[in-house]
């Protein structure tokens, strides 16, 4: 179908961008486009106004500041894919966004995009989940930061209010030579995950793991941090065992379902997935290579 | 609501300043407002990329994007990938290998491959598939369209 009509409106600046959220009523804001433009063809949604921030240069942005990375909101997937900062500092990002979608859709679609659209299966925010991430918000009246952990509020539902824009995420990255991986279970390849594992691993010279991070996507309606596995892993050298037994710890999520897989089948394959990335991780921060 | 606004870019080589009202998808701008009908529309939700373009040199879906959005882009459609006279080295090999049979999904996966062959010039039959992971064919089947690309790739060398 179509788009049924709307106005228009192209914002070259924040600032600008900010006062139109503050004034229009019933206002969207479209970024890439790959989620939005589908669900108004649809007619699934009818924004009276859509502001685009396709022209805002400076939400376009990648920067390192004070030991920090700084992804603007308005950074498109491949450009990210290709950054040689995020490829050299964030390698889990760089192998998750090769199975978002396809090259046309990440050609258009954004960072940011993906973090407010917020589907329950999609790759970066388990990413950030495993970073610690934090989102940066502004609206006329201020700007705000919200952790990753306290970003999903409900199925697709972020806490982002209709006059807020997101700006950036924000986090620091691992230390060279910490082990990463990403892996999910999809269908196809490019189609969202039926769930995921995103894991972060470092050792300590006598082999143990200094520190780990587990988040897995597709199993609830935001990012799910495995902090009970951490916990196990911390101080112990990754062997078969200690994995497997920690990776169980993606049993006891809360699970959920749709036509695609039930709630048992995804808790079962985010156990495999989990324990898998476990090892992948681990076995790359041995080797110190980083990726 | 919905007022006209006025754009200007190059399609194909050429400069083109229209009035459009802000709904007007870019697939449906080609199609319907420039007559260039090679860009096909399947599922108007991003999902089979009949509708795939070349913006800036990227591939992107038409139907996810509007026309004022391509306001002083550059977008090259199937028909920018066509010589004068005859065939692209491209379109041969995929009429040579029956790369396709109705012709529907052939002008977007001609997009997809220009944009992909240029970063990849030398990709194995995996990476081919992978690259064409975002365009569905309902009819030939992959195998006549992944030889097409392979035997494009080794004529190239
Ligand atoms: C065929 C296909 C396959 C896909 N596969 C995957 C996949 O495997 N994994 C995956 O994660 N995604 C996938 N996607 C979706 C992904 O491509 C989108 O990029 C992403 O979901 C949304 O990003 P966007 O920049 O396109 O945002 P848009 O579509 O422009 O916007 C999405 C939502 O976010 C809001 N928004 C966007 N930016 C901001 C901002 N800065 N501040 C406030 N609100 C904002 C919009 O108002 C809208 O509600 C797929 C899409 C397609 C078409
Ligand atoms: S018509 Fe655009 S992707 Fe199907
Ligand atoms: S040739 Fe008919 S859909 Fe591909």
């Amino acid at each position: 179908m179509k788009p049924a009509a709307f106005d228009y409106h192209r914002p070259n600046s924040v600032a600008e961008a900010l006062d139109l959220l503050a004034r229009l009523d019933d206002a969207k804001v479209i970024a890439g486009g790959q989620s939005l433009m589908a669900m108004m063809n649809y007619r699934y949604i009818a924004p009276e106004n859509l502001i685009d921030i396709n022209r805002i240069a400076a939400l376009a942005e990648i920067t390192e500041e004070g030991g920090n990375l700084r992804i603007g909101a308005m950074v498109r997937q491949r450009d990210a894919q290709d950054s040689p900062l995020l490829r050299a500092r964030a390698p889990l990002m760089i192998e998750a966004l090769d199975l978002i979608g396809h090259l046309q859709t990440r050609n258009r679609g954004t960072i940011g995009g993906s973090l407010a659209h917020l589907d329950p299966a999609a790759e970066l925010p388990a990413v950030f989940s495993a970073h610690d991430a934090v989102l940066h918000l502004a609206s006329a009246n201020g700007a705000r930061e919200v952790p990753i952990g306290g970003w999903s509020q409900g199925f697709m539902a972020p806490d982002l209010e209709p006059d807020e824009l997101l700006t950036a995420i924000a986090f620091s990255p691992w230390p060279a030579g910490h082990g990463h991986a990403f892996l999910e279970l999809a269908r196809r390849h490019g189609d969202f995950a039926l769930a995921g594992a995103a894991a972060l691993i470092t050792l300590d010279r006598q082999g143990r793991i200094d520190r780990a991070a587990i988040a897995l996507t597709g199993v609830d309606m935001g990012p799910v941090r495995l902090d009970a596995a951490e916990a196990m892993l911390a101080g112990q050298v990754p062997g078969a065992e200690l994995i497997a037994a920690a990776a169980q710890c993606a049993d006891r999520v809360a699970g959920i379902e749709d036509v695609h897989a039930s709630r048992d089948y995804r808790r079962r394959i985010a156990v495999v997935y989990t324990r898998r990335a476990l090892e992948l991780a681990s076995q790359r921060a041995a080797s110190g290579a980083g990726r | 609501m919905n007022e006209p606004l006025g754009i200007s870019l190059r399609v194909n080589g050429d400069a083109v300043t229209r009035s459009v009202e802000p709904r007007l998808t870019l697939a449906d701008f080609l199609r319907h407002e420039l007559s260039l009908t090679g860009t096909h529309i399947g599922c108007e939700h991003g999902v089979c990329g009949a509708c795939t373009v070349l913006l800036d040199g990227r591939s992107v879906r038409s139907c996810l994007m509007l026309a004022v959005q391509a306001d002083g882009c550059a977008v090259t459609t199937v028909e920018g990938l066509t010589p004068a006279e005859g065939l692209s080295p491209l379109q041969q090999a995929f009429a040579d290998n029956h790369g396709l049979q109705c012709g529907y999904c052939t002008p977007g996966i001609l997009c997809t491959l220009s944009e992909y062959l240029d970063i990849n010039p030398n990709p194995s039959e995996g990476e081919i598939r992978e690259a064409l992971s975002g365009n569905l064919c309902r009819c030939t089947g992959y195998q006549g369209i992944v030889d097409a690309a392979l035997a494009y790739v080794r004529s190239a060398q």
